[in-house]
């Protein structure tokens, strides 16, 4: 017998509970909880593993090839000597990427998803045992390129940032509308290719933005230009002095299950 | 496709609640899938269908309530209903909006079939 499923629910005190059809063998147990609770769980025991080490952590999203792992390449060149730095890698296969990461002479974890289209809190914290906290500022988690999926799974991160290319459409704000109004920052990254990309109206992409109740930053970068990164630079700066609420470590009852 | 694993979530999650009741068996699931949860209803039917075999919910039937989006306005205090791509306010046309439903992803109830023993 438990207080919360509704099996205490008996003949007598159905109609008090609001049993269809009392008596019966059939009950209907109202539950009232969130699916991804178990994933918000762990995201939470991610985020007090950050809080306890002074680390920001901060999700990028986006669709393939918008140019996060240039963006960070480029970021790590920019703030080398000033803070620590870490990356997550998500992706489907290869590990190119956490390569090209390491080429820059910061640790990156890959983490391979095979066939899942997202990274889920779960992943994350496996990520973290290869992964000392201690020492770092900054742990960039890089998401499977999508813009679909990740937008619902937190992974204990303190800040989502979304890239919109400039050569996707100006409308994806309004195609995509739970990942853009997940981000706390939308980044339009390939910016110095809006001279020639006619079809991208800046104007037209952050209307789309706003539609979605959203007041969300914008700013453009252009990593292969290091002066086109100055606005990036400035918000990681803002956020790392920001204060951030501490999220209390507990731990996990029954350990993590890892599902891929 | 994360239906796949939301499925799997809430599976695990009407199996604790079946075990705990000692139930014989599950009946009617009945969640909540709000249009701006990022889960796409029948994607997510459909994922049921494979993700129920060989577990207690095997012969269970998914009913999957779709709420409407409800925006509250923050600079006029109304609260309108809206569209997934568009959660302006109705009222006064301003964009700094909360959602206040539509976002939930939730297991509202499970129908179980319980020994008449616990009866």
């Amino acid at each position: 017998m438990c207080d919360t499923c509704g099996c205490t629910i008996t003949p007598g005190n159905a109609h008090l509970a609001g049993a269809e059809r009392a008596g019966a063998s059939r009950t209907t147990v109202e539950v009232l909880k969130d699916l991804l609770a178990d994933n918000d769980r762990v995201a939470q025991h991610n985020r007090a593993h950050f809080d306890e080490h002074g680390v920001l952590a901060i999700n990028l999203m986006s669709s393939p090839g918008a140019g996060k792992t240039t963006l960070l390449e480029a970021t790590i060149q920019a703030l080398r000597g000033r803070y620590r730095i870490a990356v997550i890698e998500g992706d489907l296969e290869t590990d190119n990427d956490a390569a090209r990461i390491r080429a820059q002479g910061v640790p990156a974890v890959q983490i391979t998803t095979g066939t899942a289209c997202h990274l889920d809190a779960h992943l994350v914290h496996r990520a973290l045992h290869d992964l000392p906290l201690a020492g770092l500022d900054l742990l960039f988690i890089e998401n499977v390129g999508n813009l679909v999926c990740p937008a619902s799974f937190d992974l204990g991160q303190h800040r989502n940032v979304v890239l919109l290319c400039t050569t996707e459409g100006d409308d994806k704000p309004a195609k995509y509308p739970v990942m853009f109004r997940a981000a706390d920052l939308v980044v339009l990254s390939k910016a110095d290719l809006l001279g020639v990309l006619e079809d991208f109206d800046p104007v037209r992409a952050e209307a789309a933005l706003r539609a979605l109740g959203r007041d969300t930053p914008i700013i453009r970068t252009a990593a292969r230009r290091a002066p086109a990164l100055a606005a990036w630079l400035a918000w990681l700066e803002e956020q790392l002095s920001a204060p951030r609420a501490i999220a209390p470590l507990r731990p996990l009852e029954g350990g993590v299950t890892v599902s891929a | 496709m994360h239906e796949l694993s939301i499925c799997q979530a809430l599976i695990d999650e009407v199996a604790r609640i079946a075990t705990s009741c000692e139930a014989r068996s599950v009946g009617r699931i009945t969640i909540e899938v709000g249009l701006l949860s990022g889960v796409e209803p029948e994607l997510l039917a459909r994922a049921f269908e494979i993700a129920r075999v060989g577990t207690c919910a095997a012969a269970a039937e998914l009913s999957i309530a779709v709420p409407e989006i409800v925006v509250h306005c923050n600079e006029c205090g109304a609260s309108s209903s809206a569209q997934a791509n568009r959660l302006l306010c109705a009222s006064c046309g301003g964009y700094r909006t909360r959602v206040l439903e539509g976002d939930g992803l939730k297991l509202r109830a499970v129908e179980l079939d319980v020994p008449a023993a616990l009866h």
